[in-house]
This record gives C-alpha cells, sequence and structure tokens, in this order.
C-alpha cells in the first residue's frame, strides 16, 4: 500500500508542528528534572491553567498575544509562589516524595480549574487567520506560527542559558548544586526562578495550543503523559535531546496516522519509551551515555 | 586489579598464617581499598588467586565467600535497622545452616537463637537482643555488625576502618572488643589509626601505589625509614 | 581574628566525626591542618564552608557567628572552599568556571576583567585553555581552575583541601608558589594537607588532628625539628 508522497509531507510538517509545542512543555519539565530532581507530574496542569487563563485575558483584552503575556507571567509567578511551598521544603528528600507531592498538585490543580472557570471548555481566537496551500490541503497559517514561536521560545531561552549573565548560575546549580552554593550562587533562588521558568514555558504552551485543540479541564494529562515519554527519550535534564526527541516522538506519531488511527498513533510513542528505556535508558539523544 | 587503563593493585601477594591479626595500611590511594574488596568478593580480581585454607575463591560471588568463611564488615554501617539486634545476629547465623527442612524447623530455630545470644554476649551487647537496631548509638552499631559477621562462623575476619568515626572510648572498646574475639580468628584489618593497628596487629603489611611496601612486625615497621618517608611526603 | 572554630562537632548522619574542634586563623595567615587519614580534617574545612552543619560548638566568622549558614552566604562573607575532589564544573568552559564566581552583585565589569587577568597571570595555562570544558582538563589544570575560581570571589580566606594530593612533583611546588603569592595577597588559608615537608614550609602554624579533634598545636618552624610529634600523630 503506497502512501503518496505528499500524505508524507504533510505529516512531516504535522509532525515538526506539534513536536515544537511538545518541546516546549518538555524543556521546561526537563529542565526542572536537571536542576532539582523533581519529576514534576503537575506540569501538563500547569499547561492547561495557562490555557485557561491565558483565554480569560484573551477575552478580556482582545489581544491574543496580550493574553499569552498575561498567562505566561501569571504561571510565572504561581510557579515560584508553588515551589517555594511546596517542593522547596522538599528538597533532598527521596524522589518519592515529589512525585506523590507534584501529584497531589496535579489533582488539585485540576479541581481549582473547575472550580474557577466551571466544567465547559474554552476558547482561544487564533490571532491569524488564513491558510496556505499545502500540496493539497489547506493549511492554516497559525500552525506554522505556533512551531515559529515555540522554536523562538526555547532559542531564547537557550540564548539565555549559554551567554545570559545569570544563565552561569543555572547552568552550574544543574551540574553540581553544592558546589554552585559554594560559589556564592543562590541555589534556592536559581531553583525557583527555574520552576517559574518551566511554568511560564508550560503556560505558553497551553495558549498556543488553545486555538489548536481547544481548552479543557483535563488537557494537562495528555500533555504531562507525552512530555514525559519526550523527556525519558530525550535524556533527562538534557534540554537539546528533549528538543530532539519531541521532534522525534511528534514525527513517529504523525506517521503512524498514516497508517492507523491517531487515537492508536500514540502507541508508537510507548513503544519509543519502553525501547529507550530498555536500551539506552539515559536516552536516545545524549551524547554518550553514562 | 586493573580497571579499564588503572592498575590500582599491582601483584600484591601477601599470606597470612591461621590466628594472626594482619593490619593492612598505607596512604591515600594505596590500593588498600581495593586489595579488601578483593579478598571479599566485592570485586573479581583481573589476575591472581585469593587462596583460602588452599582454595582460590578469588572472584566468587559474596555469598559464596561467605559460605567458604570469610566475613566482612563495612565502612557504611550495614545492619538492618527495622529489626531488632537479636534478629539482625540470627540472619546472618542463618545463613550457616541450610535450614531447607520444614521439618526440623522448629529445633533448628532454637539453636540458632541460642548461637547468637552468645555472639552477642562475646560482643558485649547482651541485654539489648530485642532493641531495634535502628536505636542503638553508632558505637554499639559498629559493634553489632562485627557481632552479624561473627555469626557466620568465619575462618577469616575482614574488617574495614572499624574504628572511623569513633571517639577515642568508643575506639578503645572497639579494640578491646577485637582482642578479645581474636582466638579462633584470624584477622585482616584495614586502619588509619595507628594505636589501634600497633596495639592489635600481629604483622602488618605496608601498600604504597597498590604494591607491597614492607611487611613486618608493628616494630619492624615503625622502623622502616622507607614507610615513614611514604607517610610524611605523601 | 578571621575565623575561630570552638568545640565544633559534626555528624555524617550517626557517625560522629567531629568530637570536639576548636582552632583559629588570623587575617592573612597561612595555617596548616595535618593528621592522617579519617581523622576529620576535610570535614572540619567542610563545617566551616557550610557544606555540613555543626552539630554542637561554634564558628565564627570576622566576629559573627556563621554556623548553620548555607554555603553561599558563606561565600558573600568571604569563606572560598577548593574542595579535595576539585568539583570543577565538568560542562562550563574554563572561563565559565570562573565566572560563576565573578557573576556577583557589586562587582563592576571593570573589577570582574581586572580580577581574571590577575588569574590568568597567575595560571597562563587557564589563559590558553578559556574555552576548553572543565572537564576536559588534566588533574593538575583542574586544581589550578578549582584554586582561581576561589580567588574569583575575592576571599578573605582560602580553605585548601589537599591541594597536591595526586600531583606529580612539578605540579606541588606549583601549588608550594601559589599558596606563596596568596599570603603575599594577604589573603589567609587554613592548608588541609598530607604532604608534611610543603606544609611546614608554607605555614606559619600547624594544628594536628586525631580521632576527630585538635590534638597538638605550634608554630611550623617549631614543629619541623619535633620529629617525635611528627611521627607520632602523622607517620607509623
Amino acid at each position: 500500500m503506497a502512501i503518496p508522497l505528499d500524505q508524507i509531507l504533510i505529516q512531516t510538517v504535522t509532525g515538526l508542528v506539534n513536536g515544537m509545542i511538545l518541546a516546549l512543555v518538555a524543556s521546561g519539565l526537563t529542565l526542572i528534572f536537571g536542576i532539582m530532581d523533581v519529576v514534576n507530574f503537575a506540569h501538563g496542569d500547569l499547561v492547561m491553567l495557562g490555557a485557561f487563563v491565558g483565554a480569560t485575558a484573551v477575552a478580556s483584552t482582545g489581544s491574543f498575544w496580550l493574553g499569552l503575556l498575561i498567562a505566561a507571567l501569571t504561571l510565572a509567578v504561581f510557579g515560584a509562589v508553588l515551589q517555594m511551598t511546596t517542593l522547596r521544603p522538599l528538597l533532598g528528600r527521596d524522589p518519592l516524595t515529589t512525585i506523590l507531592a507534584t501529584f497531589g498538585i496535579s489533582l488539585v490543580l485540576q479541581k481549582y480549574a473547575i472550580w474557577q472557570w466551571g466544567p465547559s471548555a474554552r476558547q482561544i481566537v487564533e490571532p491569524i487567520s488564513g491558510q496556505f496551500q499545502l500540496f493539497y490541503l489547506q493549511y492554516p497559517w497559525y500552525r506554522i506560527l505556533t512551531a515559529v514561536l515555540s522554536a523562538a521560545i526555547i532559542g531564547g531561552l537557550y540564548l539565555f542559558l549559554k551567554f545570559g549573565k545569570y544563565g552561569i548560575w543555572i547552568r552550574a546549580t544543574m551540574q553540581d548544586r553544592v558546589m554552585a552554593s559554594a560559589m556564592g550562587i543562590p541555589v534556592p533562588l536559581v531553583h525557583t526562578t527555574v520552576f517559574a521558568i518551566g511554568a511560564a514555558m508550560a503556560a505558553a504552551s497551553g495558549v498556543l495550543f488553545g486555538p489548536l485543540g481547544g481548552v479543557t479541564q483535563n488537557m494537562g494529562f495528555d500533555f504531562t503523559l507525552r512530555a514525559f515519554i519526550v523527556v525519558v527519550v530525550g535524556g533527562m535534564g538534557n534540554l537539546g535531546g528533549s528538543i530532539l526527541a519531541a521532534i522525534f516522538i511528534s514525527l513517529l506519531e504523525a506517521y503512524a496516522s498514516l497508517v492507523v488511527s491517531p487515537a492508536q498513533a500514540v502507541i508508537v510513542s510507548f513503544v519509543a519509551l519502553i525501547l529507550t528505556l530498555l536500551f539506552r535508558p539515559t536516552g536516545l539523544f545524549v551524547p554518550t551515555p553514562k | 586489579m586493573r580497571f579499564g587503563g588503572l592498575v590500582a593493585v599491582n601483584n600484591v601477594s601477601l599470606s597470612v598464617p591461621r590466628g594472626q591479626i594482619r593490619a593492612i595500611i598505607g596512604p591515600n590511594g594505596a590500593g588498600k581499598s581495593t586489595f579488601f574488596n578483593c579478598i571479599t568478593g566485592v570485586l573479581r580480581p583481573s589476575a591472581g588467586r585469593v587462596l583460602l585454607e588452599g582454595g582460590d575463591v578469588a572472584g566468587l560471588p559474596p555469598h559464596l565467600i561467605s559460605r567458604r568463611g570469610i566475613a566482612r564488615s563495612y565502612q557504611i554501617t550495614n545492619i538492618l535497622p527495622g529489626a531488632t539486634v537479636l534478629e539482625n545476629v540470627r540472619i546472618a547465623a542463618q545463613s550457616r545452616k541450610h535450614g531447607w527442612s520444614l521439618l526440623r524447623h522448629h529445633r533448628a530455630f532454637t539453636d540458632l537463637i541460642e548461637r547468637s545470644r552468645a555472639v552477642l554476649h562475646d560482643v558485649g551487647l547482651d541485654g539489648k537482643d530485642d532493641e531495634l537496631a535502628a536505636n542503638l548509638s553508632h558505637g554499639e552499631q559498629r559493634t553489632l555488625e562485627i557481632a552479624i559477621a561473627l555469626a557466620t562462623e568465619p575462618v577469616l575476619l575482614c574488617l574495614d576502618e572499624p574504628t572511623a568515626g569513633m571517639s577515642v572510648a568508643e575506639t578503645e572498646a572497639t579494640v578491646e572488643l577485637v582482642r578479645r574475639i581474636a582466638h579462633d580468628l584470624t584477622i585482616v584489618i584495614v586502619e588509619h589509626d595507628m594505636e589501634v593497628v600497633m596495639g592489635l596487629a600481629g604483622a602488618i603489611t605496608v601498600l604504597h601505589y597498590g604494591e607491597v611496601l614492607a611487611e613486618g612486625t608493628p616494630a619492624e615497621i615503625q622502623a622502616n625509614p622507607r614507610v615513614q618517608e611514604v607517610y610524611l611526603k605523601s | 581574628m578571621l575565623l575561630r572554630l570552638e568545640d565544633v562537632q559534626t555528624y555524617y548522619g550517626k557517625s560522629h566525626i567531629l568530637h570536639g574542634v576548636s582552632l583559629e586563623v588570623q587575617p592573612g595567615e597561612v595555617v596548616g591542618l595535618l593528621g592522617r587519614n579519617g581523622v576529620g580534617k576535610s570535614t572540619t574545612l567542610k563545617t566551616i564552608a557550610g557544606i555540613v552543619r555543626p552539630a554542637g560548638g561554634q564558628v565564627t566568622f570576622e566576629g559573627r557567628p556563621v554556623g548553620g549558614l548555607p554555603p553561599y552566604r558563606l561565600a558573600h562573607l568571604g569563606i572560598a572552599w577548593v574542595p579535595e575532589d576539585r568539583r570543577v564544573f565538568r560542562l562550563l568552559t574554563v572561563l565559565e568556571n570562573l565566572r560563576t564566581g565573578l557573576e556577583r552583585p557589586g562587582v563592576s565589569e571593570a573589577q570582574k576583567s581586572a580580577l581574571l587577568d590577575k588569574v590568568y597571570a597567575y595560571f597562563p595555562v587557564l589563559a590558553e585553555r578559556r574555552s576548553q570544558a572543565g572537564g576536559t582538563l588534566s588533574g593538575g589544570e583542574q586544581q589550578m581552575l578549582a584554586i582561581a575560581r576561589a580567588m574569583m570571589l575575592e576571599p578573605k580566606i582560602i580553605l585548601l583541601d589537599e591541594p597536591t594530593e595526586g600531583l606529580m612533583p612539578r605540579m606541588v611546588s606549583l601549588i608550594r608558589d601559589i599558596v606563596q603569592r596568596l599570603r603575599q595577597d594577604g589573603v589567609a588559608i587554613l592548608l588541609v594537607e598530607q604532604n608534611v615537608p610543603l606544609t611546614l614550609e608554607a605555614t606559619s602554624r600547624c594544628y594536628i588532628m586525631e580521632k576527630g579533634a585538635v590534638q597538638y598545636h605550634a608554630p611550623s618552624a617549631e614543629l619541623k625539628n619535633n620529629h617525635a610529634v611528627i611521627r607520632q600523630y602523622l607517620g607509623v
């Protein structure tokens, strides 16, 4: 059964586009894990909260961009407060404790969303409408925009980490938090900042995704699940790896949906996860396996 | 013992006669721990043999090494904190009885408990049978470790820095203990505390950069200028 | 009085490592801390640097009690720690390693530049390798980087933990020179070492530890001739 080339190319574009939003979510998650060893089960719910805050902000201000900014800032602050109150006291405890804590936070956030915004879904109107001809499809420009924006945000993060004045603080703390502290780096502040950055990135993903998939109270789980698969496949704590893995996984799923239904296509992601754990548990995209 | 390109222990040969207390000393990085781990089955030597009573035990997994009669204590206390003192020792003692038979089970247990109590008495922990191991003081926990090792009825007891982190009083108590249990046993001890070494050892082997630098009685070692040099200049 | 420890007790879990350590360092002094393996020398430095919390006793720096403060606060107060295993940030370049100590509030760009120049003058090889990842340096170079990094903090005291360990003799004399120059700069040094001759030469006073406490204390010149004490506490 030959698959026409243009279908493959379309799925490639879809995979890349989906991959970029996923990369945005996953980079926050991997950064948080890399620096404070926290497996953040609530990450997808931060995406969800960001989407809701964004939806509300867009509706009241009429501007998508303003809504995006407000959502990111709000979740950054919220993330910082969350980390300082619930996660900082748990630093250094065994991993199971933080997993349970973030799992609990996830449940609380979901219930909060229902309480705050009611059980119905929200809409975010895309900032640019219009489509272009991609082979036989009318492809929305907005989808391309999300990929570009995600790439820009991740690129900005990378530049900040590599060249920014305080990027060094974050990178040093990720490698050796005790020695970083001995060098005068205020490690607790770095932890809180990184969590805030991760939350802001999650919020941005939520708002970007809004026009594509709607804003619902249980959208978080899917994001958490996929983000975890990406983070494991890409190597926990490895920023570049998680980006490559996000694209890789999304492409796999996109190609798989050529032969099976999209709901079933997610199976290939799990297969990738299992194979990674079996053969290269430190991550497929880690330069040298440790 | 070779780790990749690094030769940690290079052609170390020594023989310990039955009943002796042998101390292994040497400055940092001399290879003492690696050598110790080769004897006790934690590491498989890259080459060479470890002969216990004539039979080669090199490379045997730890549980088989224990069956052959080598017991060791660890630097980081390796007891079961959630079990009582008596249980800790009894579990170790059980390893000597191949208790598969369910019929004999009841009587075998009494033997084990008596044996365990005897060991606890030997080390001076009697009266603490029912205490949770986690509640013991640090010194008592280290003593319990030795008791656990003794309960396996070893022919060779290997002690890894038994007085590390101990106060002067606890150190003296440990030295006393080792002297007491030393009859019947052959003991190899890695130590940094020179007073302990000089007080306990019948013979000393000095390692340096993975090789044997000197061997002899405590007096001989103390008089050996090369040994002094290595310690002070390292 | 720059640094004073009074009867400091430290535990690792249940293991009682420091059984009451007392010592002091004056501003600009180079003081040695000697002792065999396992007596608690590293733990003493770690307690001062805030890496481990003291369970008892007092640590006083420039007159204020600092026991229990986290390392980054102590670094700002002027205490720099150079650990035994160097702990260079392996994935950061040499320059980035140095910058971890430079990016502090209150340091102007000009000062940062000057500090870097100074350290490159001390350690030319670091200037050469400034864009190389820390993990690719040799042992001796990593030791230099660790010391240079500490100097970036413009500390009042540097806690040096066995700087010559594992180094070739050529590097050992380099370390001795560095200690000299640091002393000339007015930086106090608490030097933990197993290399007794080097320590006696480089320091003005020495403390000798055994079993978790200071057992002997003398000016280095005096100790040099006291073979009996050296044998007893450091030899065999």
